[in-house]
């Protein structure tokens, strides 16, 4: 009796399982790590907005997101910090719509012990700060940045030996958040976080030293007539959603930067 | 063909290896020893203690290094004051780290084989009035010769292979911290990916040529003894 009903009780389990999965309603969102705070302040009002909807956020590196995109990973939209990653999957077919650009992203000088709002990337040079953290420039667009914003205040060479590379933003900003690097240059909306900024803080690193943070994002192939996926990207535009990007730093679509 | 910085990650890979793979033969056998001898009490909870990073996932072991070996925690406040200054992003802070995250492949090789030599080949040399000390070296370490290969091959290809623990402590510099398998994990997120194949290819030989080694060696040894 026992063996005869097990087999039957996994098959049940699986069939539970499966139609769990393809119960409409719920989307997985690949967001870049610097999205943590904002998006899921946004995910909050939707979710109060939409009840019926249920939405998964990862987040973690864009260039990351995007290999596993290729690979046929389960998400339905994919946020990325730099608008070329979302760019490159619709160009090869990923895409179920065009990309669009919803931020740009701002770099800061942020530290969780001394007061970096009195400092200007110069001060990195002191030889009482020994470990600075950025994002590793190679592949992170926020380090890609922090490093342009150090060659064209000729700064590089003097820092570069200080240097400690984050593997996204996130990790950049808990390399400073433990004191393990007394500065690093993370992204605005992760500093503006009353748990960062509430320690040390933060200095605007002027736009003009890097180039344009542009952030884009795009619904996947497998999310096309997604409606959940639609309503959640179209949400984006809305006026509570936009207030909270704004809250975080990111200069939107539309609008112009603050120096 | 590997490049520089691949070669530099490599033998970075390999010194990080051999020197835990030593520190853990001085530091493992007096506890895969004691392990295997004692009848005390708290045999279970040290034991237990020794294989946790068997289950502990990198992250966790990761996550209380950084906080530990810190500004602000018990290690790092220790290296201070020692002026060596602070441990993350070093490559003793990988040493330390790597220690701990390999330890129950040193020891637990080496208390099996310590407790399949017994308490006959101790009782016979203690009847022959050699020391406890002088048994150890002349009979038990000789006969867990076997065990010696094993938990040093397997020591050495664990943090060979190790990579969690180096990403969440170790800041990715080239030449201090950048070990092969986070070279590999950079040229995936770069999306270089034959960069990323020719390095992999290298690890995947590497760590089935150790194993072959290892499994080719063992019945030798069998018949020999």
């Amino acid at each position: 009796m026992k063996t005869k009903s097990l087999p039957k009780a996994i098959l049940a389990a699986c069939a539970l399982l499966l139609s769990l999965s393809a119960q409409a309603g719920k989307i997985t969102v690949a967001a870049a790590a610097d999205l943590k705070f904002a998006m899921d302040e946004i995910v909050t009002i939707f979710k109060q907005a939409n009840p019926g909807d249920e939405v998964v956020v990862i987040y973690g590196s864009s260039g990351k997101f995007h290999t596993q995109i290729r690979q046929g990973a389960p998400y339905d939209l994919y946020f990325s910090a730099d608008i070329a990653f979302p760019r490159e999957l619709a160009k090869s077919g990923f895409a179920a719509a065009t990309v669009k650009p919803y931020a740009l992203g701002r770099i800061v000088l942020w530290s969780a012990n001394l007061d970096a709002s009195r400092m200007t990337l110069a001060n990195l040079t002191d030889a009482k700060i020994t470990r600075i953290a950025i994002a590793n420039p190679k592949h992170a667009p926020y380090g890609k940045r922090a490093e342009e914003a150090l060659r064209s205040s000729g700064l590089w060479e003097k820092v570069d030996p200080k240097l400690v590379y984050g593997e996204n933003i996130a990790q950049t900003a808990q390399f400073v958040l433990t004191g393990n690097a007394q500065v690093g240059i993370v992204a605005l909306s992760l500093a503006v976080n009353p748990e960062l900024s509430s320690k040390g803080g933060y200095w605007l690193i002027p736009d003009n030293l890097h180039k344009p943070l542009e952030q884009g994002f795009i619904i996947t192939k497998r999310a096309e007539g997604n409606a959940v996926a639609k309503r959640f990207a179209d949400y984006l535009d809305s006026k509570p959603a936009r207030a909270v990007m704004t809250r975080y730093g990111f200069v939107l679509p539309g609008e112009t930067a603050r120096k | 063909m590997l490049t520089d910085s691949d070669l530099q990650a490599l033998w970075l890979t390999a010194r990080l290896a051999g020197i835990v793979t030593a520190i853990l033969l001085l530091l493992g056998t007096p506890i895969a020893w004691w392990l295997a001898r004692t009848k005390a009490w708290w045999k279970g909870p040290v034991g237990a203690v020794v294989a946790l990073p068997l289950v502990l996932p990198p992250s966790v072991l990761g996550f209380y290094l950084l906080l530990a070996m810190g500004p602000h925690g018990p290690v790092g406040q220790l290296t201070q004051t020692l002026g060596i200054g602070l441990l993350p992003f070093t490559f003793w802070g990988l040493v330390i780290a790597s220690v701990f995250y390999s330890l129950p492949f040193m020891v637990q090789p080496l208390q099996t084989a310590f407790e399949a030599v017994g308490d006959r080949p101790l009782e016979v040399a203690a009847t022959l009035r050699a020391s406890p000390l002088d048994a150890f070296f002349t009979v038990a370490v000789p006969l867990a010769g076997p065990g010696f290969l094993t938990a040093s091959v397997l020591t050495f290809a664990h943090t060979v292979g190790e990579f969690g623990v180096v990403l969440m402590i170790g800041g990715n510099l080239p030449g201090v911290t950048r070990v092969a398998s986070v070279q590999i994990y950079d040229y995936v997120e770069g999306l270089e990916y034959s960069e990323a194949h020719r390095l992999a290819a290298v690890m995947l030989i590497f760590s089935f040529l150790v194993l072959l080694a290892m499994y080719a060696w063992r019945p030798n040894s069998r018949t020999e003894t």
